[in-house]
């Protein structure tokens, strides 16, 4: 019994109940009695109602069947076997799954395992009997129901809608449950990694030293401050690069380019936006990197070919498009009644922009700022690649630095066990950074919604 | 209505033309005891392949109000925005013929825009603060032109703008807020204010009073009155009775054709084109 | 500016006073606004500038790589050398795994043949005269190369004692040594290849036994470390196919569900507006995180497998859903009143009026978000490597349960490859290969949008 034929039986019984519903409630239709709903929403209440219940069964079914049938198999194999660990009760338990199916095994087959095996079977197809019948059985009864409730004033129409906007509500449920996951369990293992280390010595450390889980639990130094100051410094060169040539390109592109440059220009910055941050990364690494390092040696600076300042450039780069397209929108809704006012009195394009255009619309700019450096020191592949994962506390752009979610990725990727302060360390972080984008994106997206109202 | 509507018309008008050319010149000789500002010679507009105006000829006395009226869409506005190169502003509008301020072609390449529109204030439809407080919105035409040799200087420009303007009694208390906070009616005369802190020869008015209530539109065309005393004015207005109202001389638009211009009391009372009547009787409009 | 207005004209004294402040001014104003412009123009210049060296440098690199030296060689699958008994047949009554477990068998004493000797000697064949040390002469050759003989040999035992001509990889060094990647001029304890191997390949290349042939096992092995001139991406792109399956069999559903159940349906009040706030915030929430959500909750709580592709689709499910809903909503929210009140005042309800009248409209709306939730995914690295997709995985994966790498992991994992200077072309080349799916899937995009607009 595949589930391919499950679905295609739970298909026909959904025609089949569709079809009940619809020709009972036309059957009852008469020229003096008008049905309240169509008959097509009388067969899609039927349907829902008879196919619902099955749906429920096998569903869980799905999910536990495989703890059923597991638990089956080791209370029939020998008592001995049944106390080995897991390495040599796994597979046993898929041998004996193996010769159920009738594929059979290789090597010998022992007594025990035959029997185990027949009585699996057994199990199967019985359990898969009762479930069809029962999914069935729940169907059969409910589809009953239902025709039962098949009348001319019923109102079936405002049921399915009823239930259509309830499945719509828990769709939207699903981003409110991200969130609270992603709360819940940054705190929750943060919880666990600050009863290793204590949350001062994690806030205010400035050495990052972790070991690794080997060498004894606790032993390291897990200074946050060091990260903390390489993620803002790379962010701020990130946005001394975005800033003025984002801005400028907004600015240009809003107050100054005929259309046709407009439509060129604007798609092929935006294709900045598209790329994959690992494709900057591998840029920063392979070029910008060698390029900067041998650029400061012409002038007789020692940059590092991976540096706060490679990644801090790329990231720039990346955030270009960010900043002017957010800009673009924003100085598009300044009015134009008020640029025309400054032009109107004699004022020069680029007096109206500094002078009406850019104080008007510097609310909505500094949203997209904050967006953008929430964005800035959340990015994670470039640093990864370009930074240098070096976690000391430097203040020269040109060295190696080690960022919040470098080393977020650092901590989990290793062979670390999952409940060592080394590995939970990445959640005390990741609750850091959360907090440190909220706040941002809060701020910047109150500010920017604010400027919207004031121009709508 | 839309340019297309007056493409269409355009050749139906082709044969007045020569007619209103006429009446230009006739109405003309009546103004000789008055002095010229700003003279219009065929000026034609197009707003890409559209054309939106058709040979308007018409002259702005000196030290008083013209109306521009009409129904809308004729171009009223448009012209009104040919005299100080607002059109500039507009991607895809053209202006031949010729348009003169005190002599001197205002299209002539080398004419400076800036300083034109120095000379030719402006005054919108919507009343359009900047986001700056009352004092800045004022100063701003003074400083960024330079006319204000120090702060006193500045502070004395912005005083006497607002009084000609009749709001510095309203917001002398209150110089330093910003000027979106006022009032439709006083932000319109701060705008006013705005315009005459350059002191222009002209200043041109784009409907100024559409979107206020009747008692600051009453305000605004008493101070229109009173500034004709020193300025030129050329108003755009939808409303007949505004411009019987403020204006010595009318002229009316009608379908991008300047249709008859005139003393303001003999346009309403004895047009002498039959289309001028039927607007000002309410035929149509 | 030369010319201003004439003197000669009737201008009153004190205008012309004023009039001459104003033209004292001018030059200055003017310079500045062309500095003003010119600062814009520039700064459309670097972000443009920055999209072409990008490319540039991409295409440069990568390029290069989807050619790649291979040798053509007539392989004698000698008797000496190849000595294995017949291949095993299924017998009568012989159980399935029992055959299975003969084959292999067999395919093991297939494997344990001296392939390499078989390949040795075919190179001596078409350079007789050459002496050379076996192990510089196998140095020429990819390390997985043997077992492309070995395959043609399982597949087809009876060439035993023929001779075939076949194509197989040289090696990366030899790769390299070619396209002149190494300098021909380092001294031999710096070369990957000993001189004899570099006189041998020149030579093979000279006389058009190594030729450069495009490279179809990118797109169809797998990675290798053992061998990597033949590593491909085949299992990187089934990994990334099925991510994105599950993203757009769950996230386009619930996500333009929740965008309706909001835009269409909510009551405005607190909670309409947390979710909605939510929303916003999860959209600019860092991509890491939802790798740590995924590490804490679907890994580590729910025990679902690491590197599977269906845990790396639910946590870029997660990531999308917010893109997803904001984009269908403003497609939504662009849908006139009009039309919802022209439905409405007919008599239907607002969920026909909805579902049959509004959405519909819309579709050209959802495609795009669509594909931009998609494209989206598609590059994004940094979760992954939370969920264990970094491991190194040598299959194709036949199911998103089993173990699987991604696109953009793959280029993570190769750029880090210790043999820089072939794995950096190669990198370049994945990176071709995603950046032309991204851009194939926006082509797409834009070219069903067209026809669905022009359909309305």
């Amino acid at each position: 019994m595949n589930s391919l034929t499950v679905a295609a039986l739970l298909l026909v019984f959904l025609g089949l109940a569709y079809q009940q519903g619809w020709s009972l409630s036309r059957r009852l239709a008469t020229p003096e009695g008008r049905l309240h709903s169509r008959p097509a929403y009388h067969g899609s209440l039927v349907a829902i109602w008879t196919v619902a219940p099955a749906l429920l069964i096998l569903a869980l079914w799905a999910l536990f069947g495989n703890t059923a049938s597991r638990a089956f198999i080791i209370a029939n194999l020998p008592a001995e076997l049944a106390d080995q660990p897991a390495s040599v009760i796994e597979p046993a338990i898929q041998r004996v799954r193996q010769i159920a199916s009738g594929f059979g095994v290789a090597g010998d087959v022992q007594p025990y395992e035959t029997a185990a095996g027949q009585a699996l079977r057994q199990f199967q197809v019985i359990m898969s009997a009762t479930v069809l019948a029962a999914a069935a059985a729940f169907a059969a009864l409910s589809l009953y129901f239902a025709r039962r409730r098949v009348a001319l004033r019923l109102q079936a129409r405002n049921e399915v809608e009823r239930l259509v906007g309830y499945l719509l509500l828990a769709c939207s449920a699903v981003a409110v449950l991200t969130t609270l996951g992603i709360v819940l369990s940054l705190v929750f293992e943060a919880a666990r990694f600050f009863t290793f280390v204590s949350p001062a010595d994690f806030f205010f450390g400035t050495v990052w030293n972790p070991r690794f889980s080997t060498t004894g639990a606790g032993s390291g130094q897990y200074g946050l401050l060091p990260l903390l100051w390489g993620t803002v410094m790379v962010a701020a060169i990130a946005m001394f690069v975005a800033l003025p040539i984002g801005l400028m390109t907004a600015i240009y592109l809003s107050q100054y380019a005929r259309p046709r440059v407009r439509n060129f220009v604007k798609p092929v910055i935006e294709i900045l936006a598209g790329i994959p941050t690992i494709v900057y990364g591998f840029f920063a690494l392979v070029t910008v990197g060698p390029f900067l390092a041998s650029a400061g040696a012409a002038v007789g600076i020692d940059i590092r070919a991976t540096s706060a300042l490679t990644a801090g450039i790329v990231m720039g780069i990346m955030i270009i498009p960010f900043i002017s397209s957010l800009s673009d929108d924003i100085l598009r809704q300044v009015p134009r009644a008020m640029i025309d006012g400054s032009i109107g009195l004699g004022a020069t394009r680029s007096e109206t922009i500094k002078r009406v255009v850019l104080p008007a619309a510097l609310p909505g700019i500094v949203g997209a700022f904050l967006l953008a450096v929430s964005r800035a020191i959340g990015e994670t592949m470039i640093v990864v690649l370009a930074a240098g994962n070096s976690p000391f506390l430097r203040a020269n752009p040109g060295e190696p630095i080690s960022t919040v979610t470098v080393t977020i990725v650092n901590q989990l990727t290793g062979d670390q066990d999952f409940a060592s302060p080394q590995s939970l360390v990445a959640f005390a972080l990741g609750l850091t950074l959360f907090v440190m984008t909220l706040f941002l994106n809060m701020a910047a997206l109150y500010i920017v919604r604010r400027f919207r109202e004031q121009y709508e | 209505m839309t340019h297309n509507q007056e493409t269409d018309t355009a050749a139906m008008n082709m044969s007045t033309s020569q007619f209103i050319e006429d009446q230009v010149t006739g109405s003309s000789r009546q103004l000789n005891e008055m002095k010229t500002r700003v003279t219009a010679r065929d000026v034609n507009v197009f707003y890409g392949a559209k054309q939106a105006l058709f040979d308007v000829s018409v002259n702005v006395p000196d030290k008083s109000v013209i109306a521009f009226i009409g129904p809308s869409g004729c171009g009223k506005s448009t012209f009104l925005r040919c005299l100080n190169r607002m059109n500039d502003t507009i991607e895809g509008c053209r202006v031949e013929g010729e348009i003169r301020l005190d002599g001197q072609d205002v299209y002539d390449p080398k004419i400076d825009v800036v300083e034109l529109r120095a000379r030719v204030g402006m005054v919108f439809q919507k009343p359009n603060p900047f986001p700056k407080s009352i004092f800045e919105n004022v100063a701003y035409g003074p400083k960024i032109h330079g006319l204000a040799s120090n702060k006193t200087d500045l502070e004395e420009i912005v005083v006497t703008s607002l009084k000609k303007a009749s709001l510095f009694e309203e917001v002398k208390d209150r110089l330093h807020e910003p000027g979106t906070g006022l009032s439709g009616g006083q932000q319109q005369r701060l705008c006013i204010a705005r315009a005459i802190a350059v002191s222009p020869e002209v200043i041109l008015m784009d409907e100024p009073c559409s979107a206020l209530d009747p008692i600051a539109t009453a305000k605004i065309e008493e101070l229109i009155d009173e500034l004709r005393a020193n300025f030129t004015i050329a108003i755009v207005t939808h409303s007949m009775q505004q411009a019987a109202r403020v204006s010595q001389r009318t002229a009316f638009f009608h379908l991008g054709v300047l249709v008859e211009e005139g003393p303001t009391e003999q346009i309403f009372t004895a047009p002498s084109d039959k289309r001028t009547q039927d607007y000002v009787t309410g035929r149509f409009g | 500016m030369t010319d201003t207005f004439s003197k000669t004209t009737d201008v009153p004294q004190e205008t012309e006073a004023r009039l001459e402040r104003i033209r004292t001014g001018l030059a200055k104003r003017h310079a500045r606004e062309k500095r003003f412009r010119l600062y814009g123009v520039l700064a459309i210049a670097a972000a443009l500038a920055f999209v072409a060296i990008l490319f540039a440098m991409i295409l440069s690199k990568g390029l290069p790589a989807f050619q790649q030296a291979s040798l053509s060689l007539p392989v004698t699958f000698s008797e000496e050398l190849i000595e294995v008994d017949p291949k095993p047949v299924r017998e009568a009554g012989q159980s399935a795994a029992d055959f299975q477990a003969a084959s292999l068998r067999w395919q093991r004493d297939v494997t344990l043949i001296n392939w390499n000797r078989v390949l040795e000697n075919a190179v001596r064949t078409i350079a007789p005269d050459v002496e050379i040390e076996t192990r510089d002469l196998q140095s020429i050759i990819d390390n997985g190369e043997r077992f492309k003989l070995r395959d043609a040999f399982v597949a087809d035992p009876s060439i035993l004692g023929r001779a075939i001509q076949m194509d197989v990889l040289a090696s990366a060094d030899v790769d390299n040594w070619l396209k002149g990647n190494i300098n021909r001029d380092l001294p031999d304890a710096q070369q990957q290849l000993s001189a004899d191997a570099r006189a041998l390949a020149d030579r093979l290349y000279e006389e058009g036994h190594i030729r450069m042939a495009f490279a179809w096992h990118i797109f169809t092995n797998t990675d290798s470390r053992s061998a990597p001139a033949s590593a491909g991406l085949a299992g990187a792109f089934m990994g990334s196919l099925y991510m994105m399956l599950v993203v757009i069999v769950l996230a386009v559903p619930i996500g333009v569900a929740s965008a309706i159940y909001l835009e269409e349906f909510a009551p405005k009040n607190r909670l309409t507006d947390l979710i909605e706030v939510n929303i916003n915030n999860l959209a600019a929430v860092p991509s890491i995180v939802f790798g740590l959500l995924g590490a804490a909750v679907f890994i580590n709580y729910f025990r679902l497998p690491l590197s599977a592709p269906i845990v790396g689709g639910l946590v870029l499910t997660l990531m999308t859903l917010p893109t997803i809903i904001i984009a269908t909503r403003s497609a939504l929210r662009a849908v006139p009143p009009s039309l919802r009140q022209a439905a409405l005042g007919l008599g239907a309800s607002k969920t026909q009026t909805v579902f049959h009248h509004v959405l519909p409209v819309t579709y050209p709306g959802i495609l795009t978000a669509t594909i931009i939730g998609v494209a989206q995914a598609l590059g994004e690295t940094a979760p992954l490597l939370l969920i264990g997709m970094n491991a190194f995985v040598a299959a194709v994966p036949g199911s998103p349960f089993e173990q699987s790498t991604a696109l953009p992991v793959q280029i993570f994992l190769w750029q880090g490859n210790e043999n820089r200077n072939f794995f950096e072309a190669r990198t370049s080349a994945a990176i071709i290969v995603l950046l032309a799916l991204m851009i194939s899937l926006n082509a797409i995009a834009i070219f069903l949008r067209s026809r669905l607009e022009r359909r309305r």
